[in-house]
């Protein structure tokens, strides 16, 4: 909405996209195939799931909260999906809503004793995390996964968009963007504010739309958008929306940069957190739930490892702050594009597992000083968050 | 200034009804402090009373016992006559009651719209959207009014300075209040100009019918604008002045406690 010139507020975005740049022209150089269209659109399919986690993890860290146990939930989730389908003969579209009921009713459980007791939720989603892997566990059973045949459940995270409508999609996309611009300035002008010029306006279109479509052309040269991205975006949008466009996400920041003035001002703290919690949950479902689409199957493993981790590290590397009050949900697309690639790329050099743990771990590292740093540059200019 | 005494009113509004809010015998406790013992305090619409005392008197006490952040341990609040249950900042606000606390609250990471329209944002018709741009404009027009000189209004209010912080906070008490103003200190971070400014606002507001109610340890300021002056010492009543009679030498000694004066609590 604000001039396309970095500011000071945005230009945690550049260093991120810059960052990212270089990782691609690093690898790109060290192996050939990295920027092929074949391994773009693997990368997508691989960073769905960090995606998916990290849009959750970005809405609780604004919130100033954290949410251990994402992992977990989505691992309970798959196994409540496999459970459903597999062993009860259910329906696809039931079994998927169940999942994210499952999900949705363990956030709500979170955020009520978080809020109920004062309890920190880094402490509460701790637990959390040892009780829903044990639930997975137990859920899972002695063979250790439980396969799903169901054509649509496996279809989620394996189907593209004919390459047509990918380009439907593609200039609905576009037409969006040039949409909210129009209205955004059609209400500036009757509000008698300023607006940039119209040159500025354009030029941004056209930026998206040339943006839009390279990354259709790339997809389409290979098979085709990934549905599951298009799933991404749409989730992306929504809660963009919600956290951006609403009353009650405008609530989210108030809380998470300052708690005691969003109390004084009105602001029903508890039971934002409550919804807040209800919605990362439910989110982490669908992760679970995209995951076991990947897999075919419903293992006692999924969701578990690193991957809760590493969107933690996905939301603080796009630029979201540790701290609350400060993030964005492209944010989470952001930081999964940065873990990924660099996974993506060592994994494409045959490095091992613990290359790769190290080298997420020493770009959290620099993302969370670089959150540290701009903190403490706030404050010193007499903020108190 | 008009030579009035606030007992017979003077203003355009309903001189004479009962106060707009009155306390008594208000009492809070915190742990085995006890801020409030027995406090009486009335304001009427129209009228602007200053509430002085030492640092740790129970000023700030008393006003977030009016806002509804802190709940008192025995006594009664009446607003209109009616006695209420305040039991949080929304009750408050629902009667009409805006503060400025010593302890800005503001949020830090928001702009200067968002932070003036917190927990009151208004929507776009017919939909869950917010209206951005109508609060951004109606913003603009409040700042504008107080001649504050802000740089934008879409900056994070980190990037203000204290005095144009506490400008924003009381623009959003002014912008809300409809019965009652708080004023916790709003001149403490501020410039001369700036300082003239509030208490412009002040009388601007009383001239609306509000009652006002300013914390102040100034005394120049304060028999500037009062039309009452309260005292409170150790959290009790420490006496009332006229600031049409009173010497600022007699309200300092009541606050001190070093004189017989006062005691008329
Ligand atoms: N949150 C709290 N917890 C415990 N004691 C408190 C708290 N807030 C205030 N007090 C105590 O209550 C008493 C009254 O404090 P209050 O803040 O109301 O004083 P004040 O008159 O506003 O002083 P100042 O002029 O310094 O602002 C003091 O003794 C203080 O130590
Ligand atoms: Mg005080």
């Amino acid at each position: 909405m604000r001039a396309l010139l970095p500011t000071a507020r945005n230009a945690s975005v550049y260093t991120v996209v810059i960052g990212l740049a270089i990782v691609w022209i690093v690898f790109q150089l060290l192996n050939d195939n990295y920027l092929s269209a074949r391994n773009l659109s693997n990368l997508l399919l691989q960073i769905a799931v960090l995606g998916t986690l990290a849009i959750g993890m970005v809405m609780v860290l604004v919130l100033g909260e954290i949410d251990l146990s994402v992992g977990a939930i989505a691992g309970v989730s798959a196994a409540t999906l496999a459970i459903l389908i597999t062993q009860q003969g259910a329906p696809a579209w039931v079994a998927i809503l169940a999942a994210l009921a499952v999900g949705a009713a363990i956030g709500l459980l979170h955020g009520t004793i978080i809020t109920a007791f004062g309890i920190p939720s880094f402490i509460l989603t701790l637990a959390g995390l040892l009780v829903w892997q044990g639930v997975q566990l137990a859920a899972v059973g002695d063979g250790g996964q439980i396969p799903i045949r169901d054509e649509f459940v496996r279809a989620i995270a394996s189907t593209y968009v004919t390459p047509a409508f990918g380009w439907v999609l593609a200039a609905l996309v576009v037409l969006g963007a040039a949409a909210v611009r129009v209205v955004t300035r059609r209400r500036r002008i009757r509000n008698g504010l300023d607006v940039p010029p119209v040159s500025n306006e354009v030029v941004a279109v056209a930026a998206t739309a040339v943006f839009v479509g390279v990354v259709t052309w790339v997809l389409n040269s290979y098979f085709g958008i990934p549905w599951v991205f298009v799933l991404v975006l749409a989730l992306m949008l929504g809660c963009t929306v919600l956290l951006g466009g609403t009353s009650f996400g405008r609530h989210m920041y108030a809380i998470g940069g300052n708690r005691e003035a969003a109390r004084r001002a009105g602001i029903r703290v508890k039971r934002t957190t409550i919804i807040v919690f209800v919605l990362i949950s439910a989110i982490a479902a669908l992760a679970g739930i995209i995951e076991a689409s990947r897999q075919f199957s419903a293992s006692n493993a999924l969701g578990g490892g690193t991957l809760q981790l590493n969107a933690i590290a996905a939301a603080v590397i796009g630029g979201t702050s540790l701290f609350g009050g400060r993030g964005r949900i492209y944010h989470a697309l952001l930081g999964a594009l940065v873990v990924g690639s660099v996974q993506n790329g060592l994994d494409l050099l045959g490095q091992p597992a613990a290359i790769k743990n190290i080298a997420t771990g020493v770009i959290l590292v620099i993302a969370v000083v670089v959150d540290a740093l701009g903190r403490r540059r706030r404050i010193a200019r007499g903020a108190t968050d | 200034m008009p030579a009035v005494t606030p007992e017979t009113g003077g203003r355009a509004f309903e001189p004479g009804l009962r106060p707009t809010l009155e306390l008594s015998r208000v009492t809070k406790r915190y742990g085995q402090v006890a801020a409030l013992t027995d406090v009486d305090f009335s304001v009427s619409a129209g009228e602007v009373v200053a509430l002085v005392g030492d640092n740790g008197a129970g000023k700030s006490t008393l006003v977030k016992a009016i806002a509804g952040t802190h709940r008192i341990d025995g006594g009664e609040i009446r607003v209109d006559g009616h006695p209420v249950s305040i039991g949080s900042p929304k009750d408050a606000t629902a009667l009409g009651i805006e503060t400025v606390y010593q302890d800005l609250a503001l949020c830090d990471n928001l702009d200067v719209t968002a932070n003036l329209f917190l927990g009151r944002e208004r929507r776009r018709a017919k939909s869950a959207l917010l209206d951005s741009e109508g609060m951004e404009s109606q913003a603009k027009a409040i700042i504008a009014d107080l001649a504050a000189h802000l740089p934008t209004l879409d900056k994070p209010v980190s990037a203000l300075s204290g005095g144009q912080r506490q400008a924003i906070a009381v623009s959003r008490a002014a912008l809300w209040g409809s019965r009652v103003v708080l004023l916790d200190e709003p001149t403490a971070a501020l410039g001369v100009a700036q300082t003239a400014m509030v208490y412009d606002l002040v009388r601007k507001l009383r001239d609306r019918g509000l009652a006002v109610v300013v914390i102040s340890h100034n005394m120049a300021d304060v028999f500037a604008v009062a039309d009452r002056i309260v005292v409170l010492r150790l959290g009790r009543n420490a006496g009332e002045f006229d600031p049409l009679t009173a010497r600022p030498d007699q309200v300092v000694a009541a606050i001190t406690g070093s004189d017989a004066i006062g005691g008329a609590a």
